[in-house]
């Protein structure tokens, strides 16, 4: 049996408030008041989607051993990188073995499931056996769009294979065309979109029903055996009328998440099947679809392995995780909207040694430390000699994982001289469970909020952008560990 | 077997420029400066000078790499002069050099010079690092210099069970008395006296150090020419001022990356002051330092280093200062001529400057700030971050005391 073996996601912790939005810029676009409703999910500044692909792959990863992994696909829009493999990233911040296959699947919003169904055809054809897919994405919009009301941020991954599925993938369908509803070249930095109602009613309204129709006919399976119809619609309520044209119930469409996340692109698909997954119970039929010069949709069956699966924070765990951003200027702020004085400590040169990244890869990416064998303590970075007073064995560390360890709060502070787009800059120094510490940068913290013997966990984020060279620079921090019952 | 430094060299001179934003001078004015009242203090010709060194921090943005800057800007006789660094610690680097070379009777006069010209930099605060080349560029927090400091607090209220109000009025009293103190000083950056008011309430800086918690950022030079006593004594000199110990501990990582320390203290100056004890014979700190210069570049700094250097005991130090033991009147001042906090802080220069105070003091020369009979005068110079650092401890004292 080939399927879906684990899920999970990840939603960023803070959450704009639409109102905010609307509140800013309705004397400029009156029409925001009317979509002012609820609130979107809002990247913080050291977060893009890899840095978010990373977070839900590790919480898909929970309970999966990751050295049987033989490939991690990743799908999005919003890539940082055109040349250099995104995927490649992941793997490296997950500590995966070099030998497996890495690959970006991109260029449309249809690439989320497109990605999950290669995945899944290449397991059923033998000769891998595991496979984790991720899809993220955070679009750049322009302030005071459509767009940007509509949008969340957002990564949802799945781990696919042929050992203890809980969601047996039943079949597939694709449909491509080449439908313009909206597109960015390589040069630009937004989207530009054809009139809303021509995408509507010539593109959602014929695509969707069409591929849905394409799957069931595929599977024999009927519409009124389907559990759940798991879409994006960026039109809201039409969304019943489209998954009506194939005879779906309103009872049968999964929420979009448009109250409390908004539209995540590429990853929403991911999203909204890991919070189905959820509450899923063996037997279900998920029908998953998205779309995008064309469409992918496939049927999957909820088998009784679900129930044995570990807890992970998924979809709700990360939206009970919830700060309220009610000051627009900050959205402007960590999207590079607004140009703020960052004051001359600033305005340095962030260009990166790409020969010593390349070197310190497994600490700066992968975050491993090293265990001595000699007296086996714990320590990062993994140097040659042991750190414990009295050891001091030469070349005597084995490779160990801190990613994953928990820690509690050393040391701390909240910086206002450091420049940073978010000030104060809040960092310290932690104690991992179990032996070793770091002092690094803490992030989705408040002073308020942070204090000695306080737990946390870490988080792959991105520690500087260089704007001159277009090189975002990534490392872990520490962020507060809300889960603390997992 | 090593026999330490006690009483093996001499000061034969001392010189320290006015330190503050020096917009008019370069650093090579600084360091001629404080050379001219060194020179002339000392009571030799330059040419009597058989070795130099130099310790500066940031050459980049002041005088330049290597030892040319001191032989150009002193015109020194093309005698060997050699540059150091050792960060924040790197001027009693400098007189560590100079010290040895005269105890090893490889030379029989010597002379340190620290210098920094900070104040080209284009912002206040010490220079931001740039650039993301070594690993260290990669992992390091965004932080700055007070941000790193001012972590000793969160963790010192933890370990002692302290509230936030009270250790802010701890280090704001420790910044007041500085205060007091460099108002009196001609040569402090820093001349005006505040009120603890004003302290607690200015702007944070890095949680919880406010403006008055952050020592003044500074250009300014300051030198020594050592002897042995008994060159001193030949060339007509009495009451001579004798380095009793001269002790450096530098971190491993320990610290950083191994289980144990706790982040409210300094390993390295418990370490180095306990040996700078042994080497100068003292056994009861509290009753025979009689004054103290101590890397205040931070008020929690200064009160955490008051518990490494044994002369409060472990969480003791919020008491003693409240008490007022360290203001000019208590039982051990401890910076008496405005520390780093009023004097300035020109990097290269502070551990010359430290000694040159216990000099003036222990010839009875430092005016309005004077302390009554001085014995052993303790500098404390410290390089690095509470986590990483580099700690000297230095005791002077009068010839045969």
């Amino acid at each position: 049996m080939v399927g879906i073996v684990s899920y999970g996601g990840y939603i960023p912790q803070k959450r704009l408030s639409r109102a905010a939005i609307a509140k800013s810029m309705s004397w400029f676009s009156p029409g925001l008041a009317g979509a002012a409703k609820g609130e979107r999910s809002m990247a913080n500044w050291d977060e893009d989607s890899l840095t978010m692909a990373v977070a839900a792959s590790q919480d898909a990863l929970v309970g999966i051993d990751k050295s049987k992994l033989d490939a991690v696909y990743l799908a999005s829009t919003t890539l940082p990188f055109d040349d250099r493999d995104n995927a490649g990233v992941v793997k490296a911040a997950l500590n995966l073995p070099d030998n497996i296959l890495t690959a970006d699947f991109a260029s449309s919003l249809k690439a989320g499931p497109i990605a999950l169904m290669t995945a899944l055809e290449t397991v059923k054809g033998g000769d891998k056996q595991t496979i984790l897919v991720t899809a993220s994405d955070k679009r750049r919009t322009k302030a005071a769009s459509n767009d940007e009301m509509l949008f969340g941020d957002g990564a949802g991954s799945l781990v696919v294979g042929n050992d203890n599925v809980i969601a047996e993938y039943i079949g597939g369908y694709t449909i491509s065309t080449d439908f313009v509803d909206h597109y960015r070249g390589s040069d630009a930095k937004y989207d530009y979109n054809w009139e809303q109602r021509w995408i509507r009613d010539e593109g959602f309204s014929k695509i969707y029903p069409d591929v849905f129709k394409g799957v069931l006919d595929r599977t024999g399976v009927s519409i009124e055996d389907v559990t759940k119809m798991i879409f994006p619609c960026i039109f809201g309520r039409f969304q019943a009328k489209i998954a009506g044209a194939v005879g779906a119930k309103p009872e049968q469409l999964s929420d979009m998440l448009q109250a409390n996340v908004g539209e995540c692109g590429a990853a929403h698909p991911f999203v909204m099947l890991a919070r189905e997954l959820e509450t899923a119970k063996p037997g279900d039929i998920l029908m998953v679809a998205g779309i995008g010069q064309g469409a992918g949709a496939l049927l999957f069956r909820v088998t009784d392995k679900i129930t044995k699966l570990p807890k992970r924070a998924g979809i709700s765990g990360c939206l009970a995780n919830r700060t309220e951003v009610d000051t627009y200027t900050k959205w402007l702020q960590y999207n590079g909207l607004i140009e703020t004085d960052l004051g001359a400590r600033g305005d340095v040169d962030t260009r990166t040694g790409l020969s010593s990244l390349y070197r310190n890869r497994k600490l700066i990416l992968g975050f491993v430390g090293g265990k001595c064998r000699e007296c086996g303590t714990p320590q990062i970075p993994a140097k040659r000699i042991c750190v414990k007073p009295g050891c001091s064995a030469v070349d005597s560390l084995e490779e160990y994982e801190f990613a994953d360890k928990p820690a509690k709060i050393l040391t701390f502070t909240a910086d206002n001289l450091a420049a940073s787009l978010d000030p104060p800059a809040i960092y310290g120094m932690i104690q991992f469970e179990g032996g070793g510490r770091i002092l690094t940068d803490f992030t989705d913290c408040s002073l308020d909020s942070v204090e000695v013997g306080v737990r946390m966990k870490m988080t792959f984020r991105k520690k500087y952008q260089d704007d001159k060279r277009s090189f975002s620079g990534y490392y872990w921090k520490a962020t507060i560990d809300n889960n603390i019952e997992k | 077997m090593a026999t330490g430094i006690r009483d093996k060299v001499a000061i034969l001179g001392m010189g320290c420029s006015k330190f503050g934003e020096r917009w008019d001078s370069n650093g090579e004015d600084l360091m001629v400066e404080a050379f001219v009242e060194c020179i002339a203090d000392a009571g030799i010709d330059k040419n009597e000078i058989q070795a130099a060194w130099l310790g500066t921090n940031a050459p980049q943005f002041g005088v330049g790499t290597s030892a040319l800057p001191l032989s150009m800007a002193l015109r020194l006789p093309n005698i060997p002069v050699s540059r150091n660094e050792n960060m924040c610690a790197t001027g009693t680097e400098a007189f560590r050099g100079a010290c040895y070379a005269v105890a090893a009777g490889v030379y029989d006069i010597c002379l340190a010079l620290g210098v920094e010209k900070l104040k080209d930099v284009g912002y206040g605060g010490l220079p931001a690092p740039a650039g993301n080349i070594t690993v260290n560029d990669m992992t390091a927090p965004n932080g700055s210099a007070p941000g790193n400091f001012a972590q000793l607090a969160s963790a010192y209220r933890a370990k002692y069970h302290i509230s936030r109000d009270v250790l802010k009025e701890a280090i704001a009293h420790v910044s007041w008395k500085s205060h007091q103190n460099g108002a009196k000083n001609p040569k402090a950056h820093l001349r005006k006296a505040v009120s603890m008011e004003q302290i607690i309430a200015a702007p944070i800086i890095a949680d919880p150090l406010g403006l008055f918690d952050c020592c003044g950022v500074s250009d300014g030079a300051a030198c020594a020419i050592v002897t042995t006593p008994e060159i001193a004594k030949k060339l007509g000199k009495t009451d001579l001022i004798t380095v009793k110990a001269l002790q450096l501990a530098v971190s491993n990582g320990y610290e950083l990356e191994y289980n144990e320390w706790e982040g409210e203290h300094f390993v390295t100056t418990e370490t180095a002051g306990k040996r700078a004890y042994e080497e100068a014979g003292i056994t009861t700190p509290r009753e025979e330092i009689s004054m103290m210069e101590v890397h205040d570049c931070f008020s929690i700094t200064e009160l955490v280093t008051m518990e490494d250097l044994h002369i409060s005991e472990r969480g003791g130090a919020v008491k003693d200062i409240m008490d007022g033991f360290y203001n000019l009147d208590g039982g051990i001042p401890c910076q008496p001529d405005g520390g780093l906090k009023c004097f300035g802080h020109p990097i290269g220069a502070s551990g010359l400057r430290m000694l040159y105070e216990m000099y003036l003091q222990l010839h009875g020369r430092a005016g309005e700030r004077q302390i009554e009979d001085p014995h052993y005068g303790l500098t404390h110079n410290l390089g690095g971050m509470p986590y990483m650092n580099i700690c000297s401890v230095t005791v002077v004292g009068k010839y045969g005391d």
